[in-house]
């Protein structure tokens, strides 16, 4: 076990210097600078040039990626477009992203894996049908459009605020209405984040416990004469579990991208938004630190999920 | 296929979840009507974005700009007409002619900073100094490089000598001034300072939530006296159509508006909807470097054959006014006399036949010397207006035989590989101007190597006039420059000048002025929108009690 | 016997959901390609005093911002979605199926640099990148097309890497190694036949992400450019007008909706009719 923890350490460090230097590649040869964004005829070119040079953007570009991999790590590294400490803005933000996101899975697992279980239980009768097409539905809805119309709907029907994290001016309510309302906030834009998920791995929840009910050891199972209860519960649900842990892995980076748009669409200050900003703004220490830490999050995962892939089925073992 | 159903205990486990969930959704949707928002005697100002430096130095957009309006304070500012200007952290101030103008500035006395430090004539030397160092990430250099020297002559007094007549120079001081104690030994570029601003300002800033909101609080020892409202909150609403529903659920109680929601506005007993031409205005440029537009008999084809009457009727509902030169519509230095040229289809045709453009098969498209009437126009994404605009252009052209092709980009691509490095054909593009009639940088000719007359625009009548213009002080020979000025350019048609949008804007009206009358008694009057914004007399904006609004 | 593909339909045809979805995927490209005669406007014909009008009998779904009909739009708007769907999902098939099929079939260390590379690829939240490089390189069809085709070819190239790693080892694939028949013709004339099952249903279900993609991508602003009608950008311009002309915003979230689903049903089907596990008792 611990070789195979080294290696894949060393591994998932290649890989992030890989993304890193791509994505510095992407974004410093596309066009546009991230200076004179204002078309202000006072502003004369001289100072665009000496600007250029204050932000080191007339060093070639493999110095700049060091003087920003540098500044990374002494803490040194500052905004292009507030003059702030990327890490500062990035730490104000990533939290709301992980809570959305958190959330929205937490969402997701309750309710799917409940829907395929019964769904897979039931198969054919009228439950599983309407499941199905739910399921369906909720992988083919463009996320923003249903964001839009519920926002609209939940205004217009009951005129509450749904912009953002709070509610503005609550300042001075007691703690219950306070966390009351940040529920509130939280509750449309994970949902309709969850929704694909939700879709996607009850469908796989239906189709791994189909599978593994028709396994062998299933019906062995049965034929000792275990109670119904047991055969379901322990064998079926725990084998079916291994698929899932693996879409977990995958899970992570979509909800993570499909922040960006919720994120936008409720005003919601995530690091989603952020990085859209940043790249608007051709922001580049914030869109590169940004995307090194999603990588660097998203590989965790997968690591994460391999080990416990590994705890979960005796099987596979490595080294 | 099994037949007996999950035990009960199973039948929990699985559920617990999704129950739960649906409880807690109901009990917030629940709970969240119950909310009163008390806010009394505030100004609460939505924004489509954030700021970026909240230091007037460092500052370009417009969200910045309105905080550090509240924060910081000039020299002078200009007057509610916009044609002379009033002393801000001046009491007086001379201006000596001559081949090296001098101007002398007499401070206000008993000014302090928002930490309690005084303010002195240091701070002013300071703000220059910065400005004009060259470490300091600031666009606001050029419209100092015609300093010749600036000095502290005492405590309140400064002079600034320049190194040639420049009449611009002198709205140049309404530079916000930032205090040397607080800035001296920092880097100013990424100071948290501009993120927790001192100034000398009406109001006092608190707090600044990324993305959020802004909020200021009135700063008691203000130089013209305490401000009448309590505090100011500035909130971020990046969505145009929430943005409206807060307003309506008086989440906002002051907002610039779009054209298509105007009309929904005035009809919101609770909102008064304001508007007044705005300090701009939207145009198409041709680029010279193009033989299609080197003939004027073309450019000014070009613009009978686009219906602007129209495009302000239908895009901006009705909200603008057909520009008719390089000045925004009621400013002094706009020539009133300059008319804009008719919507004439037939007279288009004409002057395009008479530049050798005809349609010689048939089949509605010009030709010239084998070559057809063709290019393209390209603006930036995210821009409603000139999408439409463009859209409607496009069309419009297509009536008379030319075939335009209309491209979007985003804008720092737009402005880096196209307008920058002139490879365009024609673009449409918006001026937002300062109130100073100077526009050297987009017209003179020395301005098209690296400036801003991205079209290569050149008459040397045209340059002289600009040349003048920002030497002569006295304002009636400024004004018969400018008119000047008007009349050539129209006639040239370098652009077409497309329309000078309305600004507008929506406020709750439980705002009131509040000012002592000459008894001393104290009265209410109505808000008015000036020259210079509504927000001109933001310090005497005030509740008054009996319309403070209690509930959502 | 039956055919291969005969038996094929058999299963399919009992997945109602499916063949529905197939039914509407046949009449969205018939729409598709006779646009030009069903369409009762053009869809570039501004008419500024018809604007933003609701639904009627001149007007099926009603008029947008410039007066141009939106069901006109709407018909020319299927081209572009069909056609992102089809082009993307092809070149990443082609992608996919590449990558796939020499680390499936060389193995040892080529399969490693090849499955280190899909997993750099699979680490960039695919959205955000195409979000970036579509910002940066300018909005065109076309580069949308390539940009999602270049960013969603990793699923299948692990579909056919673990088709060709089990094929590899059959008999008849030793067979021919043994009598010496070259490499790549073993990969496409043998091998690939038989693993291309698990690509058809990949490439549909890809189809409707990719679809979903653009009209995110519209959405932000980066998708198909005005004036050229694409749902995308028809529900984008009419989200600043969406509470005078709600026809604006329901249409085409409408039209993108049933589209997505109809190949994600179709897709689904697929699978199920293809997979002998699932085939049941029944």
């Amino acid at each position: 076990m611990r070789s195979f923890i080294i290696r894949r350490l060393f591994y998932t460090l290649i890989t992030l210097i890989g993304i890193s230097i791509i994505s510095w590649v992407i974004i410093t040869q596309a066009p546009g600078s991230p200076i004179a964004l204002t078309l202000d005829p006072k502003v004369s070119p001289k100072i665009i040039e000496q600007m250029m040079k204050n932000y080191d953007l007339d060093k070639p570009i493999y110095q700049q990626y060091f003087l920003w991999l540098k500044r990374l790590f002494t803490g040194k590294l500052y905004s292009f477009k507030d003059g702030r400490p990327v890490m500062q803005k990035i730490g104000e933000r990533i939290w709301n992203t992980l809570l959305l996101n958190l959330v929205a899975m937490l969402i997701i697992f309750s309710l799917a894996l409940p829907l395929g279980v019964f769904s897979a239980r039931k198969q054919y009768t009228l439950l599983d049908h309407l499941g199905t097409f739910g399921a369906y539905l909720g992988i083919s809805i463009p996320s923003f459009w249903l964001a839009y119309v519920l926002i609209l709907g939940v205004v217009k029907l009951f005129g509450y605020p749904v912009l953002g994290m709070r509610s503005f001016a609550t300042e001075g309510f007691d703690t219950m209405q306070i966390v009351m309302d940040r529920l509130w906030h939280l509750m449309l834009p994970s949902i309709i984040l969850a929704i694909g998920g939700i879709a996607a791995l009850s469908r796989y929840t239906r189709s791994s416990m189909l599978e593994v009910i028709r396994q062998d050891y299933v019906r062995t199972a049965k034929a000792k004469g275990l109670p119904e209860e047991a055969v379901y519960y322990k064998h079926a649900l725990r084998n079916a579990l291994l698929p899932i842990v693996t879409l977990l892995g995958f899970l992570v980076p979509g909800l993570i991208g499909g922040a960006i748009i919720m994120e936008t669409v409720f005003a919601w200050p995530g690091i989603g938004r952020l990085a859209y900003q940043a790249v608007l703004a051709r922001d580049y220490p914030v869109v590169m630190t940004i995307n090194t830490i999603t990588a660097t999050l998203v590989l965790i995962g997968n690591f994460i999920a391999d080990i416990l892939y590994g705890i979960v089925d005796p099987r596979i073992r490595y080294g | 296929m099994p037949e007996r159903n999950f035990s009960l205990r199973t039948r929990t486990l699985l559920l617990i979840f999704p129950v739960t969930f649906l409880i807690l959704l109901l009990a917030t949707l629940i709970f969240e009507g119950y909310q009163p928002h008390p806010r009394v005697n505030e100004l609460i100002i939505s924004s489509i974005g954030d700021a970026s430096f909240l230091n007037p130095i460092l500052a370009q957009d417009s969200a910045s700009s309105d905080i550090n309006s509240f924060v910081f304070n000039g020299l002078i500012k200009y007057n509610r007409n916009l044609d002379g200007f009033v002393g801000d952290l001046v009491e007086s101030w001379k201006v000596e002619d001559g081949s090296e103008p001098v101007i002398t500035f007499h401070l206000r006395k008993g000014v302090h900073w928002h930490d309690g430090k005084r303010f002195t004539a240091d701070d002013v030397k300071f703000t220059y100094d910065k400005i004009m160092d060259p470490k300091t990430n600031t666009v606001r250099r050029s419209d100092f490089e015609l300093v010749k020297k600036a000095e502290v002559l005492d405590s309140y007094t400064f002079r600034v000598t320049y190194k040639q007549p420049f009449s611009p120079g002198l709205a140049t001081w309404g530079m916000g001034i930032i205090p040397k104690h607080l800035l001296e030994n920092v880097d100013i570029n990424t100071a948290p300072f501009n993120r927790r601003p001192i100034g000398t300002g009406p109001f006092r800033f608190v707090d600044w939530v990324s993305d959020e909101k802004i909020v200021v609080e009135a700063n008691p020892r203000y130089h013209e006296g305490r401000p009448g409202l309590n505090g100011i909150v500035y909130r971020i609403i990046p969505e145009a159509a929430l943005n409206e529903m807060e307003i309506l659920t008086r989440g906002a109680d002051y907002s610039g508006i779009f054209p298509y929601e105007y009309r929904r506005m005035t009809q919101v007993p609770f909102l008064k909807v304001y508007s007044q031409p705005s300090l701009g205005y939207t145009y198409i440029g041709y680029n010279f470097k193009n033989p299609l537009f080197e003939d004027r008999r073309v450019r000014q084809a070009l613009t009978y054959a686009i219906n602007r009457k129209e495009i302000v009727q239908y895009v901006l509902y009705g909200l603008g006014e057909v520009a008719t030169g390089p000045f925004p519509n009621q400013m002094w230095y706009w020539n009133p006399n300059v008319k804009p040229i008719p919507y004439d289809p037939q007279k288009a045709r004409q002057l395009l036949a008479e530049a050798g453009w005809k349609d010689k098969n048939s089949d509605g498209v010009l030709v010239k010397d084998g070559k057809p009437f063709k290019f393209t126009l390209i603006t930036n994404s995210g821009n409603d207006t000139r999408r439409d605009v463009g859209v409607l252009v496009q069309r419009q052209l297509r009536d008379i035989g030319i075939d335009v092709s209309l491209e979007l980009y985003e804008w720092s691509v737009f402005l880096n590989d196209f307008i920058n490095l002139r490879h365009f054909d024609a673009c449409i593009l918006g001026w937002s101007l300062s109130v100073d009639p100077d526009a050297y940088e987009i017209w003179h000719s020395s301005q098209i190597e690296k400036g801003f007359n991205f079209i290569s625009y050149r008459n040397s009548a045209v340059d002289r006039l600009w040349e003048e213009g920002r030497r002569e002080y006295d304002m009636e020979k400024r004004k018969q420059i400018y008119w000047k000025i008007h009349e050539l350019i129209a006639e040239d048609q370098p652009y077409t000048f497309l329309f000078v949008p309305l600004a507008i804007s929506a406020l709750q009206n439980k705002f009131a002025l509040r000012e002592k009358d000459v008894t001393g008694e104290e009265g209410f009057h109505e808000i008015k929108m000036e020259k210079a914004g509504l927000l001109y007399d933001l310090i005497k904006w005030y509740v008054p009690p009996n319309k403070a609004v209690v509930e959502r | 016997m039956e055919s291969q593909l005969k038996v094929l339909w058999r299963y399919f045809k009992r997945n109602r959901l499916a063949v529905g979805g197939l039914v509407v995927i046949v009449i969205m490209f018939v729409i598709a390609g006779s646009a030009s005669f069903i369409a009762p406007y053009d869809p570039g014909k501004t008419e500024v005093s018809m604007k933003l009008k609701p639904p009627s009998l001149q007007h099926y779904l009603g008029t947008d911002q410039l007066g141009r009909d939106v069901f006109s739009r709407m018909l020319f708007g299927s081209r572009v979605s069909l056609s992102v769907g089809f082009v993307a999902v092809a070149i990443s098939i082609c992608i996919g199926i590449l990558v796939g099929a020499i680390a499936g079939y060389y193995g040892r260390w080529i399969d490693s640099v090849l499955m280190r590379f899909v997993d750099i690829m699979l680490c960039f939240p695919s959205f955000f990148l195409i979000l970036t490089v579509v910002a940066l390189l300018g909005p065109s069809l076309f580069k949308v097309m390539v940009v999602i085709g270049i960013t969603s070819w990793m699923g299948t190239a692990r579909f056919v890497r673990a088709e060709f790693l089990s094929l590899r080892e059959r008999d008849f694939t030793q067979a021919a190694k043994a009598l010496g028949v070259k490499d790549s013709r073993i990969i496409f004339r043998h091998i690939l036949p038989n693993a291309l099952a698990p690509v058809f249903v990949t490439a549909t279900l890809d189809v409707a992400t990719a679809i979903l993609v653009e009209a995110g991508l519209s959405f932000l602003g980066f998708g198909v450019q005005p004036p050229a009608p694409s749902w995308g950008n028809i529900l984008t311009e009419g989200r600043t007008y969406i509470f005078d002309a709600w026809w604006l915003t329901v249409f085409p979230g409408l039209a993108i909706l049933i589209t997505v689903l109809s190949f994600n049903l179709l897709g689904e089907g697929l699978r199920d009719a293809l997979d002998p596990r699932l085939r049941g008792r029944r």
